[in-house]
């Protein structure tokens, strides 16, 4: 079971979280068909670093993007939506409780 | 007395605690703290059962959980019935019923023996070969119709019981600073160094007593103590740290991120279990660190026969000696080419055990040991090897020769009971290399090792390849240390004789017939080294195939002690080295796993929970039957005096339409939607246009995904200019509710929106027909319910029963219609009220049977069962809803795809058909009656009902092209013969809806 790093609370076990598919797809409506069918249905199984979007479903109900190695199913990165691609990973938060209160909680 | 093989001292048992058990309806005494191997052994019972495949009388190979053949089912009672427990860990309690398997009508004899004998037929791959075997008549293969049943009687292991498991599972998730897996020596050591630290540590071990080798090794002694009492103060202190000790808790499974599942066996080992405690425990664990202390596994050598009982693993023996005071027989022959062989020799010696011969097959074994053996006055065979043994129920000689080369000379027949063998020792990295950790092949000491750990972990003692209490106690100390940054303990030892040298791989030499004698490399299988060299020889090369092929390794016991035997054998064959060949692949679990412990809690009711509407029990008191939708339980429909189905749906029809009827809807999902952008939040999720929809007034909406497909629909009224109250399908809430966040937090954040399910909150009571309004009149407070006050697609807040109420007027059986939101709390009130009003005016409740009848005589959609997940709106006839002046919504792009603007898509239309048959849900449409076979379908039925309201049968269906074949005939192709249909509007009642507005 993945430990998922939710950029809001910490780390949590995986059944806390739904995966939610490839990060960083642009919702591009004005695209001709072909390029409205790639945003749509093309994706890459990429073997090493993916940019994948997870909901901390049970927890905070946030979004949020991860950096995740599919070879390792090592998480690298997680960061808030919005916020673009980490180029070199940060490290990832180490078995630390949420902390409420400090002003780290989830914005509305 | 238990036995006349127990030493009268020694051991880790009770001799003055006896226990009665039963074995095949033998009753035998043993001691506390015998497994059921131990206390059979002390009775000198070796022939405890028969193998898989050729009903070999087998032994006991082992004393742990690598044990591939005493396997055995223990009775408590008719449900509970375990089969294939190893009896090696079996404990012994009063009371035990064992019995062995696979044999009848008795172990000693055995009609399935005859097996063996026609071995020829089972040889590798005999299951494959016998699949693609001739055909049979009727087309089935020979494999179906007379082997399977026959083998399936004949093979196989014990039987599961017939009833259900009435004991219950715990399940616990733990974090720990670090985990050590084993409590052996390296196992504990790292475990007082991570505590000692201060660290949050956890220490497990698969067997009742901690301690590993520290128990088989009484001369040895740890910090100037005997080797156990280290071991029992080392938990000790363990536990006074506050460090979690599990002993019978295995370790079984390692998986992503350090996280690794254990089973605690709680009440397996008690008499009388108290009533209601958990049988078992999973521990969830997540670690920062974990330290793999799980040992070594003793190899067999693979010799003729050498699966005879009576032949045992030196270690093993060492074991029941030293832990459960059992001599395992009286004159051991001991076959080995690992010195720690010659140590066990020399303490059975001592206990009195007869050494006819030491035999090694290695030419110029030396050393310590071998000197200690000699000067003991043990005869030792240098350059020897074994070609076999004698007796069948029990070992009764062993032949014993020289080698020369492949094969053996100067054969000699040496009496004994007893041939203990080794073949060195395996280190256990199946944890290791589930955690995904490289293994390396170290050529000198012809083992795999663990390599780079793959996570925080690392591994210790003999599963490291370190040998000897020294070395284990050491290594553990540095593990536990570098885990968690504290100091590395040095533990002194003495009288240890820690000698590691030799160790073999593969088969003996034996210069028999090769097709005539029987090696055994995996016992539980029943493969033998022949069977690996023919499927060599037909051509398999990798190991993985060459094990699916002959089965090897592939038993519950997952290959302890066969694999590096059988790799060897193959490498042999294929000229190559054993890295060349590779290895398999260790999988979760180390040891079966019952169910119960996966399931935990989640079975009955709680496997998947059943949600109830606060109108269930009135429901229920009515007799209604219920139909599952989703975890939901609804009323189907209200029988009355034996009423089916059929009639109870056309009275409860035609009294809706008549009078009125009244229907829990209360589990359709709500969300609320507030915030000053709500109207454009639902602009962009949903086609329609919400700007314009004035407070008070509901609208239909449907919702689509980004590909532009129907998702969901359901009534949204607007309660303020930034309050809306969503309605979503039963099923679909939580999929709603998702997709809505999905684009508030991520496309549209800019949006002040915010989302609340309440669909728990609001309990539902739809009031359908003419009488509606006379029904709620009297009940209702502060609302206008006049047609001119309050419209169709409007809501009203006001109160009901002296209640909230959030009131609908809307209609999904095209009847006059309210939907009465209360708080959930007062819903049974609500309804009984309501009830009473209906029942004196004529009315019914009605089930969603009717609900589903009366919306397909309206042609009214149901996503899920109208839709696919490939249906647009314009498909469905709904493409005038669709806000195309709106600059965007999820999906609006995707509408103009070329394939969602393709001619010839397929659209909702309504069948007529002749007679009374109603036409089957899902069944095909074709154009022609006498379609040819493959030919494609234009479409399928997708809801169809017998209409009391027309009194015919009623069909929707998509169709290509549908509403432009309006008028003419297609057909339903079905077994007895196409059903033509006439394609007609999917409205079939009140087309102009004039009586919504009653």
């Amino acid at each position: 079971m993945l430990l998922i790093p939710c950029p809001y609370c910490g780390p949590r076990p995986e059944l806390e979280f739904r995966n939610a598919g490839h990060a960083h797809i642009a919702r591009a409506t004005a695209a001709d068909d072909q390029g409205w069918a790639e945003t749509l249905f093309y994706r890459d199984n990429p073997k090493g670093v993916i940019a994948e979007r997870w909901r901390h479903f049970s927890g905070c109900g946030r979004f949020f993007n991860a950096l995740r190695d599919t070879v390792s199913d090592g998480f690298l990165a997680s960061y808030r939506v919005g916020e673009p691609r980490p180029a070199a990973p940060p490290p990832i938060p180490e078995g630390e409780a949420p902390r409420i209160g400090a002003g780290e909680e989830p914005r509305p | 007395m238990s036995g006349q093989h127990r030493t009268p001292r020694g051991g880790r048992i009770d001799r003055a605690r006896p226990i009665r058990f039963t074995f095949d309806g033998h009753v035998y005494e043993g001691c506390h703290g015998d497994t059921l191997a131990s206390a059979l052994l002390a009775h000198g019972v070796h022939l405890v059962g028969r193998s898989f495949k050729y009903h070999r009388p087998r032994g006991f190979l082992a004393a742990g959980a690598e044990e591939p053949n005493a396997l055995c089912t223990v009775t408590r009672d008719r449900a509970r019935t375990e089969p294939n427990l190893r009896m090696t860990q079996v404990e012994l309690y009063d009371g035990l019923d064992a019995a062995s398997q696979n044999s009848w009508p008795a172990r000693g004899f055995d009609v399935g023996a005859i097996n063996d004998l026609l071995s020829p037929l089972f040889a590798a791959g005999f299951y494959y070969k016998t699949f693609m075997g001739p055909r049979a008549v009727g087309g089935t293969t020979m494999w179906a119709k007379l082997f399977e049943p026959v083998i399936r009687r004949a093979a196989g292991l014990g039987r599961p019981p017939t009833e259900a498991d009435p004991d219950h599972y715990a399940n616990r998730f733990a974090h720990c600073d670090v985990l050590v897996v084993g409590g052996g020596p390296a196992g504990l050591a790292a475990a007082l160094a991570a505590a000692r630290a201060g660290r949050r540590t956890m220490v497990c071990d698969e067997n009742p007593e901690m301690g590993g080798a520290l128990l088989t090794h009484p001369a040895a002694e740890v910090d100037g103590r005997p080797a156990a009492a280290w071991a029992a103060s080392a938990v000790e202190e363990l536990r006074r740290l506050g460090a979690t000790v599990l002993p019978r808790t295995q370790g079984f499974g390692y998986y992503n991120h350090n996280f690794v599942a254990l089973t605690e066996r709680l009440t397996d080992h008690l008499a009388h279990p108290a009533a209601g405690a958990p049988r078992e425990r999973l521990w969830q664990v997540r670690a920062r660190h974990v330290v793999l202390a799980t040992g070594a596994t003793e190899r067999p050598l693979v010799f003729p026969d050498n699966d005879r009982p009576g032949v045992m693993l030196a270690d093993a023996a060492r074991a029941f000696l030293h832990r459960w005071g059992v001599k395992p027989g009286t004159e051991a022959v001991v076959v080995t080419a690992h010195d720690a062989a010659y140590r066990t020799a020399l303490d059975l010696h001592r206990a009195g055990v007869r050494i006819a011969r030491i035999v090694d097959p290695r030419p110029r074994p030396a050393g310590p040991a071998l000197d200690a053996a000699r000067a003991a006055g043990l005869p030792v065979t240098a350059g020897g090897t074994v070609i076999g043994v004698k007796g069948s129920l029990r070992v009764s000689a062993a032949l014993v020769a020289r080698s020369a080369g492949a094969g053996a000379t100067d054969h000699e027949a040496v009496p004994c009971d007893l041939v203990l063998m080794s073949g060195g020792f395996t280190p256990a990295v199946h944890l290791f290399s589930q955690s995904r950790g490289k293994l390396r092949f170290d050529a000198a000491t012809q083992r795999y090792l663990p390599g780079d750990a793959a996570q925080a972990q690392s591994s210790a003692g003999a599963c490291a390849g370190a040998w000897g209490l020294a070395a284990a106690l050491d290594g553990g100390s540095a593990a536990g240390a570098a885990a968690s940054g504290g100091e590395a303990l040095r533990h002194a030892v003495s009288g240890d004789h820690p000698e590691d040298g030799g160790g073999t791989l593969g088969t003996l030499p034996h210069g028999r017939d090769p097709s005539r004698v029987k090696a055994f490399v995996d016992f539980q299988n029943d493969v033998t080294a022949k069977d690996i060299k023919l499927a060599v020889r037909e051509g398999f090369k990798s190991i993985e195939h060459v094990k699916r092929y002959t089965t090897t390794g592939m038993a519950t016991d997952q290959g302890k002690t066969s694999n590096m035997n059988a790799l060897a054998i193959a490498a042999g064959a294929l000229g190559r080295t054993l890295p060349e060949v590779g290895l398999t692949t260790f999988r979760q679990p180390y040891t079966p796993v019952t169910f119960g412990t996966l399931a935990g809690a989640a079975r009955d009711e709680l496997f998947d929970p059943v949600r109830r509407t606060p109108i269930h029990g009135w429901a229920e008191a009515r007799g209604a039957r219920f139909e599952d939708v989703g975890q939901w339980k609804r009323a189907w429909y209200f029988p009355v005096a034996g009423e089916d189905l059929h009639a109870a749906v056309a009275r409860e029809v035609r009294a809706t339409r008549e009078v009125a009827g009244i229907f829990d809807a209360s589990t359709l999902g709500k969300i609320e939607v507030v915030g000053p952008d709500a109207a454009e939040f639902l602009n962009r999720l949903y086609v329609n246009s919400w700007s314009k929809l004035g407070v008070g007034r509901c609208r239909y909406g449907l919702m689509l995904n980004e590909p532009g497909f129907v998702m969901d629909d359901g009534v949204v009224g607007r309660l303020a200019l930034d309050r809306f109250h969503v309605t979503t399908t039963t099923g679909g809430a939580p999929r709603v509710l998702h997709h809505m966040e999905d684009y508030l937090q991520t496309e549209f954040p800019e949006l002040r929106v915010w989302l609340t399910s309440v669909t728990e909150q609001w309990a539902v009571i739809a009031v359908q027909g003419p009488r509606a309004r006379a029904i709620l009149e009297p009940l209702v407070e502060g609302i206008d319910l006049s047609s001119g006050a309050f419209p169709h697609m409007a809501i009203r807040e006001g109160a009901i029963c002296g209640v909230p109420t959030r009131l609908f007027r809307v209609s999904f059986t095209g009847e006059l219609g309210f939907e009465v939101n209360v708080p959930s709390d007062h819903a049974a009130a609500v309804w009984d009220a309501v009830w009473a009003r209906t029942e004196a005016l004529g009315g019914v409740a009605y089930g969603t049977e009717s609900m589903h009848v009366m919306r397909a005589e309206k042609g009214y959609v149901i996503v899920g069962q109208e839709t696919d997940g490939t249906v647009t709106p314009d498909d469905l006839g709904l493409g005038g809803m669709v806000g195309r002046a709106k600059p965007d919504f999820v999906g609006r792009r995707s509408l103009s795809r070329p394939d969602l603007v393709a001619p010839g898509r397929k659209q909702l239309v309504g069948l007529r058909t002749e007679g009374t048959a109603v036409l089957e849900e899902g069944a095909q449409i074709t154009p022609v009656p006498d379609p040819k076979r493959g030919a494609h379908a234009i479409g399928h039925v997708t809801s169809a009902y017998a209409s009391p309201t027309l009194g015919v049968p009623i069909a929707l269906a998509l169709v290509e092209n549908g509403r432009a074949l309006t008028g003419q005939t297609v057909y339903v192709p079905m077994p007895g013969g196409a059903i033509p249909a006439r394609v007609v509007s999917p409205v079939f009642y009140d087309a102009e809806g004039e009586r919504l507005h009653g």
